[in-house]
């Protein structure tokens, strides 16, 4: 028990030190973009095949289990909607990123750390905490709601798709169900929630990593680690959220 | 100079650096040298700051670097280069963009000043034609030039090498010898050098400091080494074979 709050402790040090004020604007710039590219650019493709397989076997487990005369078939396009913008496209979107990116960065910067380069970084008198972590967050914050909206459109495309192919229901009446009593605020809530999961993903993840010594055992477990621990957290911060912006 | 008071470095109750005292000068090679374990690197991490020790103080010339903040060391760092002992070149980045990084971030040249001061510092180490090439597509060699070249872009003053030909074949060893070696003459550099090579104390070491099992054991020059009668030393500068023939020629 002693050693989680010892970690919450040395975590928010970490950020403390990778929130300071950086050396130089120009070179964090580039480095910004380079990390939209490798953490952003690059999960794309996975993102866009979860959410199109998920859209269409929610379409289709809808409409088999909401078979019934009294239950209008718009409602299976309303229900997919509402599960995708809700939380498919930013709490489980968000776990499977944090498999893929979250190892990724603490395999990544652990490998830094084992290898001195981290040292080398601090020998030269730069922040390495700052250098190495504060883009990749930036990146990833402002990235990954990008990725929820983009799974949203998938997603529900997905489910048009298999209705047009299957037949199962009318896609007339799923793109009615679609607009079925639509805010924008479920959008708005469903990007918030994924700019704190970008967050808690990409810093947990390196503070695994900065903070692994030894071997590349040490490594592979600093990297397993940021994937559980950042998983669990994105559960914890899924309810609150969802208590605090939907109440 | 750089001068250790009585240092005490321990981890988790185990004691690594026994009450070290010890003076580097200006513009020689000074050598640490032991058997693998001794705590070396641990000594050269603790007087470059990436250990902080538990007692004692680290001098810069007259600065008392141990006791001085975050920023006030940041100052000192600028004057400072490491050379690692795997090299620890940025492996996102090219051995040019490795070599400029400093100069990116602490100078605001413009980018024709950096890359000249860039192809000078590896002309200078003779990696003409690596400049493109990452750190995985060095050998073991070039990747120790290429680290020398970073570390010596900024001009330091103080350099530190970790057992900088440590897998390197004999050959390849000397040229890294020399080099460290020149540069240090040539710029008056304070360096310290972690090694257990013994050709590399024959041929550069001007002062040698002896670390057994974390105690300063002996300090001397290359001259005296032969000749002492401390044992655990003759252990350890005659453990080789050829060591022990050559030793008994002088002694007959
Ligand atoms: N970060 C660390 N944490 C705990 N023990 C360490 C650490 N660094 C070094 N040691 C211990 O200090 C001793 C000396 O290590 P080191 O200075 O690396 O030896 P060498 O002379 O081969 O460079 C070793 O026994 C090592 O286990
Ligand atoms: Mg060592």
């Amino acid at each position: 028990m002693f050693r989680i709050f010892e970690s919450i402790g040395r975590y928010v040090l970490l950020m403390q030190k990778v929130f300071s004020r950086p050396e130089k604007m120009q070179i964090y710039y580039t480095r910004i973009v380079r990390e939209m590219e490798a953490l952003g650019l690059n999960s794309i493709g996975l993102t866009a095949i979860i959410s199109v397989f998920i859209g269409s076997a929610v379409t289709l487990q809808m409409a088999i289990t909401l078979e019934s005369p009294f239950i209008p078939q718009f409602m299976i396009g309303y229900a997919t909607r509402e599960v995708m913008i809700l939380e498919f496209s930013s709490t489980v979107v968000a776990l499977i990123l944090a498999g893929k990116v979250g190892s990724n960065i603490a395999s990544e910067i652990g490998t830094m750390r084992i290898t001195e380069q981290i040292d080398a970084l601090e020998i030269m008198g730069v922040n390495s905490a700052s250098y190495l972590i504060l883009p990749k967050i930036v990146a990833t914050v402002f990235f990954f709601p990008f990725l929820a909206i983009f799974s949203m459109l998938i997603g529900i495309g997905g489910g048009y798709g298999i209705a047009v192919i299957t037949g199962i229901m009318n896609p007339m009446e799923y793109i009615d169900g679609l607009k079925y009593c639509f805010y924008t605020s479920e959008i708005w809530y469903a990007l918030t929630k994924m700019v704190f999961f970008a967050f808690f993903i990409t810093s947990i993840s390196a503070y695994c990593g900065y903070y692994a010594k030894g071997n590349s055992l040490e490594v592979g477990r600093a990297s397993t680690q940021a994937v559980v621990v950042s998983s669990i957290v994105i559960m914890i911060c899924n309810l609150v959220l969802t208590q605090l912006l939907r109440t | 100079m750089i001068k250790a008071v009585n240092i005490i470095k321990s981890f988790d109750g185990r004691t690594v650096l026994n009450d070290v005292s010890v003076e580097f000068g200006t513009g020689q090679c000074n050598l640490i040298i032991g058997r693998s374990g001794s705590g070396k690197t641990v000594l050269l991490k603790s007087l470059v700051g990436l250990h902080d020790v538990d007692e004692g103080a680290i001098y810069y010339d007259d600065i008392c670097y141990s006791t001085l903040d975050f920023r006030a060391r940041k100052a000192i760092r600028k004057d400072v280069g490491m050379i690692f002992q795997g090299g620890a070149l940025l492996d996102a980045s090219t051995v040019a963009e490795n070599v400029k990084l400093p100069l990116d971030l602490f100078t605001d040249q413009s980018e024709e000043e950096k890359m000249e001061r860039v192809n000078y510092c590896l002309h200078r180490v003779n990696l003409d034609h690596a400049h493109n090439l990452y750190p995985s597509e060095l050998s073991g060699g070039m990747v120790k030039r290429a680290a020398i070249a970073r570390a010596i872009v900024m001009n330091p003053r103080y350099l530190f090498c970790d057992e900088p030909n440590s897998g390197l074949d004999p050959q390849t060893s000397i040229v890294i010898d020399n080099l460290i070696h020149d540069i240090t003459k040539e710029y008056n550099i304070t360096t310290i050098i972690n090694t257990h090579d013994m050709n590399s104390v024959m041929e550069i070491g001007e002062k040698i400091v002896f670390i057994y099992e974390g105690n300063k054991w002996w300090e001397g020059s290359n001259q005296d080494i032969l000749h002492s009668d401390n044992q655990e030393l003759n252990d350890f500068v005659f453990a080789s074979a050829m060591a022990k023939r050559a030793k008994g020629n002088i002694v007959k």
